[in-house]
This record gives structure tokens, sequence and C-alpha cells, in this order.
């Protein structure tokens, strides 16, 4: 199958003051469409830094990155932030929902960036809440969910505007056991059934074993 | 697209304390801000309503007021024969030669405080020409004695002034035989007597301070001035409609209180708006992993930027509606001060017009904005990165 996701010798460094602390070094990626890809190793390894670098909102120091045969590197900021909002979903360690907004509308939010009509905005929205079991608390909001249901809407939120990929940064690692089961079940279906690619940042080894393939990083080095 | 706006006044409702504190602030400047406009226009408003749009009121032009001004007796008599000029029934002008002084009085919870009264000795016709002008109390006072009716502002804050009283001026005394209403415009801040009689004390027989007629019609107004341009006998005299002349004497009082105010509130305005700034910075700091969420949920820089302008100006506008609520509760509270424009006390009425509620609005989103502007530009330059490892 095609890579949708292609990783070229990155590079990524960070500057504090006048010091250079390199992070990612020489990085080369092949994810192909449908995969449900696992990325593991040790705290400060650099696996949000990778992550942010696929999802475009972080830019390499070397190197070249394609997602979908576009190279992310090649936009300007703004067509950056236009593409992220077509092409990709994010799920974070703490769900991130807006907390002034009920759950609808923190699914409704990033499909505001597309053209779509208020009933096809809707119709979205109650699709990808029904996908996550979560079509009855669609009036919650975030404080009054439990922690894993917060993560189902962030999950919601991520595949609402149907995006190529999906990428999560330790989803379950601030949840319960029985919760983050309920989200790696949740995101295994995603790719099952909706054929979604999935990046998924884990330490968490029941987490990588629902993943089709893992890959370490260590030191800013792929294994 | 934009950040919806739900998720502005959501926010804004969501800190009823800190929020709550920068309206306060917001809502004091502005209704200071509120009141002194009020006062200014109020003013304004009262002089306006005392001359009518219907008279002309002629004085000397090197006059700068009433009291300065001297029309002889035979101008007086060029004025009235001046074709524009209204006639009664009886074929007589409908016209007043007023003769206006200015008197001290000792004023009520003073203390000893005085103050400068007006006096207008008025002809017969004067009350046909100022119609709102009725005696309310005691009676008219007569021709040919040294009576005067007094203004409601002026019976209530000057001792004596009463009816039944004396006062002393113009080396005589003179009895207080009635009180009169008038709808609360300047002539309320008068007294008024006979105008042979203020002649005859101040020894201005000759002539009179000013000449107010009616006129056959108001857009006679062109004619009666073209009339003063060119007849020789009227050149050092000047005419206009009463209700100019008196907005006119408002103007350096209006302007004056109007140019302190601003000063005064801009000066306070600071405070509110380091105030707002304060609040608007400590909203984005805690707001920083919701300002990167929503940067890569693919939101721009500038969305992020109008988003929490426009918390800010809302906060300001809140405050502004507020302020402006409750200085309109000023609107059924007179003052009386010395008008700079007549050298004599005048009472007015703080008067809210649609003006100084839009003015008062501009200001606050002003302030708003300014207030909001540092912290918001701060939000909309958060690295996305940075915003999100701040959880
Ligand atoms: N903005 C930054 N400035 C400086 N150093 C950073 C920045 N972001 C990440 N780092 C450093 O890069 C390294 C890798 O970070 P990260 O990708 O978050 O690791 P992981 O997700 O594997 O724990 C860490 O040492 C971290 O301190
Ligand atoms: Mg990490």
């Amino acid at each position: 199958m095609a890579s949708i996701i292609q990783v070229q010798s990155v590079s990524k460094s960070y500057w504090r003051d006048s010091f250079e602390i390199p992070v990612l070094n020489n990085i080369s990626l092949d994810v192909p469409e449908g995969e449900f890809l696992g990325l593991m190793g040790p705290s400060g390894s650099g696996k949000t830094t990778l992550l942010n670098l696929i999802a475009g909102i972080d830019r390499p120091t070397k190197g070249k990155i394609l997602v979908g045969n576009t190279d992310i590197a090649t936009l300007s900021e703004s067509q950056l932030a236009k593409w992220r909002s077509h092409n990709v979903g994010f799920i974070f360690q703490f769900y991130n929902l807006m907390p002034v907004l009920t759950a609808f509308e923190n699914v409704e939010l990033p499909l505001l960036l597309t053209s779509l009509s208020k009933k096809e905005r809707r119709d979205h929205v109650d699709m990808a809440l029904k996908v996550v079991g979560l079509s009855d608390r669609m009036h919650h909001y975030p404080k009054q969910l439990s922690g894993g249901q917060e993560q189902r809407v962030a999950i919601a939120r991520a595949i609402a505007s149907d995006p190529l990929i999906l990428v999560a940064d330790e989803p379950t690692g601030d949840l319960d056991k029985h919760s983050a089961e309920e989200i790696l079940t949740l995101l295994e279906r995603l790719n099952k059934e909706f054929k979604k690619t999935i990046v998924m940042v884990t330490h968490d080894p029941r987490a990588a074993e629902k993943a089709h393939t893992v890959r370490q990083l260590d030191k800013g080095e792929l294994q | 697209m934009k950040i919806p706006l739900k998720y502005t006044i959501r926010n804004f409702r969501s800190r009823p304390l800190t929020t709550g504190i920068t309206i306060g602030g917001i809502a004091l400047v502005v209704f200071v801000f509120v009141a002194v406009l009020m006062l200014s226009s109020g003013i304004r408003k009262t002089l306006v309503a005392t001359g009518s749009p219907d008279n002309v009121m002629v004085t000397r032009k090197a006059a700068n007021g009433e009291i300065s001004s001297i029309i002889m007796n035979d101008t007086y008599n060029v004025i009235l024969s001046l074709p524009q000029v209204a006639t009664d029934s009886g074929g007589k002008p409908v016209a007043t030669g007023d003769v206006v002084v200015i008197i001290n009085l000792p004023k009520i919870g003073t203390d000893g405080g005085i103050s400068n009264v007006t006096v207008r000795g008025v002809s017969p016709a004067a009350f046909q020409l100022r119609p709102n002008v009725k005696v309310v109390e005691g009676r008219m006072f007569s021709l040919g004695a040294r009576e005067v009716i007094v203004g409601s502002s002026i019976a209530k804050r000057f001792e004596g002034a009463h009816v039944g009283g004396t006062v002393r001026f113009g080396g005589d005394t003179w009895m207080i035989v009635g009180k009169f209403e008038a709808g609360g415009t300047g002539f309320d801040s008068e007294m008024w007597g006979d105008t042979a009689q203020l002649q005859d004390a101040f020894a201005r027989q000759g002539g009179y301070s000013t000449v107010t007629f009616r006129m056959t019609s108001p857009d006679q107004l062109d004619a009666i001035k073209k009339n003063f341009e060119t007849d020789n006998r009227l050149q050092q005299f000047e005419a206009k409609t009463e209700q100019q002349f008196f907005e006119e004497m408002s103007e350096f009082m209006s302007i004056f209180i109007g140019a302190l105010g601003v000063f005064i509130t801009v000066f306070f305005s600071v405070g509110a708006i380091i105030g707002a700034m304060i609040t608007m910075y400590s909203t984005v700091a805690n707001r920083t992993v919701e300002i990167g969420t929503l940067r890569a949920l693919g939101f721009r820089r500038r969305s992020v930027l109008a988003a929490f302008l426009a918390e800010s100006v809302l906060i300001s506008v809140v405050g502004a509606a507020i302020g402006i609520f409750l200085a309109s509760w000023l609107q059924f509270l007179t003052v009386s001060t010395l008008n700079f424009g007549s050298f004599a006390e005048l009472e007015f009425s703080f008067a809210l017009t649609p003006d100084v509620v839009f003015f008062a609005f501009l200001f606050a989103i002003l302030m708003g904005f300014t207030g909001g502007f540092l912290p918001s530009v701060r939000a909309a330059r958060l690295n996305i990165v940075n915003a999100l490892r701040a959880s």
C-alpha cells in the first residue's frame, strides 16, 4: 500500500539561548495508508516532537515530511493551518476540550473551518458522537463528563472532519485502566472499521499491543 | 473562519469575580465620564430651552452678554419700526426692552456665601414673548412699583427670596410679590420686575440692555439680519434668535465642563485600562493550552486575536452599560452654579442625551480595546507547540 506519511531524514533541534539542543537525529519513517503505528520510547526521547512534525504544528530543522503527497514544509503558516484543519485529527493526553463549550460544540469546532453548512455540520457531529457512543451526552460540558468520556468527545472532534490521519499523544496517559481500554478499543475500531491511519505515541505497553506496528525512539534515534 | 462568539461570551461569564471587578472599574470611569457630560449637556439644554426660535434678540455688538449691552431709546424705536416685527391685535409691537442687571444675594446653606442673580426688567409684552413664564404663587408685579417676582430656583436657593420677602438692590428695597416658573429654563434663575423701575433705580432711563421681539414669521430672520447690516443706525447692533443667544451663553460653561470631564476621565481611565489589561493577561495565561489547541485545529492567529479582543471589548461594553445606567439616575438631580457665560447663577439638571450615551460607549470600547490589545497580541503570537506543552 502507498505511504501516507513519509518522514525523510528529518532532524530537529531546539535552541536555548545560543545552545543547540538536538532532539531528533536523522529520522526516516514511512507509514502506509491504514496503518496503526505505535511510537514508544523513554520520556524525553522526542516522541511528541516527531508527532508534532508529522501533524504540521512544528517544522523540522532538516529533512522533508510528506503527508498524503503534500510536502508540508513548503506550506506557509496560514496554508498549513488550513491543511491541518482538513487533514489532521488531534487526540491529546489531557483531551484539550474547550471547557466553555458543550460536547456538541467541541466536536463542531473544527468543522467551523470547513465550508460545511450548519445542517451538514450537525450531521457530521451527530455521526461522530454516535461513533464514540456519546450521542446522549452532546449537551454536557466537559466538566460534567468522566475522563474517559472527555477523551471520547476529543476523538469525535478529531474524526468529525474526516481527516487523512489521526495523531494521538499518550491518549490513555491520564486514564484509569478501564477507560484506557475503552479508548484503545475505540481507536482500534476507527482503524479497522473506518480505515483511519493512526500514529499513536505511548509508553503504555498495553496500548502498544493494539498497534499494528511499534517503533521505538531512543535519544532522538528511531530503532 | 472565526472562533464562535459563544466561546467569547461564555469565557467572559466563566470568571465572574475577576471579570466583575474589571467591569466595576470601567463602570466607575464611565459613570464619571457620563456624569460630567450630562452636566455639560444639561447646561446647554437649559439655555437652549430658555430662548424661543420665533423671537429675535438684539444686543450691542461690542457686548459679550446682556449686562454689558446698551441700546438707546432712539435705536429701540428704529428696531420696533422694522416691518418684520409682529404686532398684537391692537397694532402694538410684540416686543420687550429688557434692562438686565446683576445683584448679589446670600445663598441658602452656604454660611454667608453670596452669588450673582440676574434681575430682568421687562415690558408687559415679555410674558407674551416668553409664554413659559407663569406666576405660580402670589401675584404679578405692578407697573410703577418697586416690586419683583422671583424664579422658582431663586426662591429655593437664596435667603429671603420668597413671596412676601424683600431684597435690597439699586439703592432701594424691593417687595417680592410673586413667584414664577419658567419650565426649567434659565428664566427660573432670574428675578423679573418692571423695566421702567429698573431703568429708574439704575439710572438707565436712556435705554435698555437688549430688545427682544416676535418675528412676523420665523423665515424673516435673514431679512432682519440684512436690515442690521445695511441700516446705518443699526450697524453697531446684532440680531439673532433668542434661542441662539441663550445657547451661546451656555457655550463657555458647556465646553469648559466637558473638557474638564474628558481630562479627568482620561486620567481615571488609565487605571481601568490597566485593570482590563491585567485581567486579559491572566485570561491568556490561564488559557494557553486552549489557544494552542485552537491553533492546532487550524484557527488562525488573527482569529485568536479577534476572540480575545472581543472578550475585552465585551467587558468594557458591559461596564459602560452599568456606568450609564447608574449615571442616568442623576437626571433627577438639579445643580446651581455660576454660569461664566452670563456671570449669574443658573440652575440646571443633568441631561442624558443620545450623544452622551454614544460617546460613553465609544470611550468604553476604546478602553477595552486598549487594555485588551497587548494581551490579545500575546495570545495570537503564542507558538503552538509551546502552548500545548503548557499543560
Ligand atoms: N520548545 C522546546 N524547547 C527546548 N527543548 C524542547 C522543546 N520541546 C521539547 N524539548 C526537548 O526535547 C526533548 C524531547 O521532547 P519530547 O518530544 O516532548 O519527548 P517525549 O514526548 O518523548 O517525552 C526533551 O528533552 C525536551 O526537553
Ligand atoms: Mg511527550
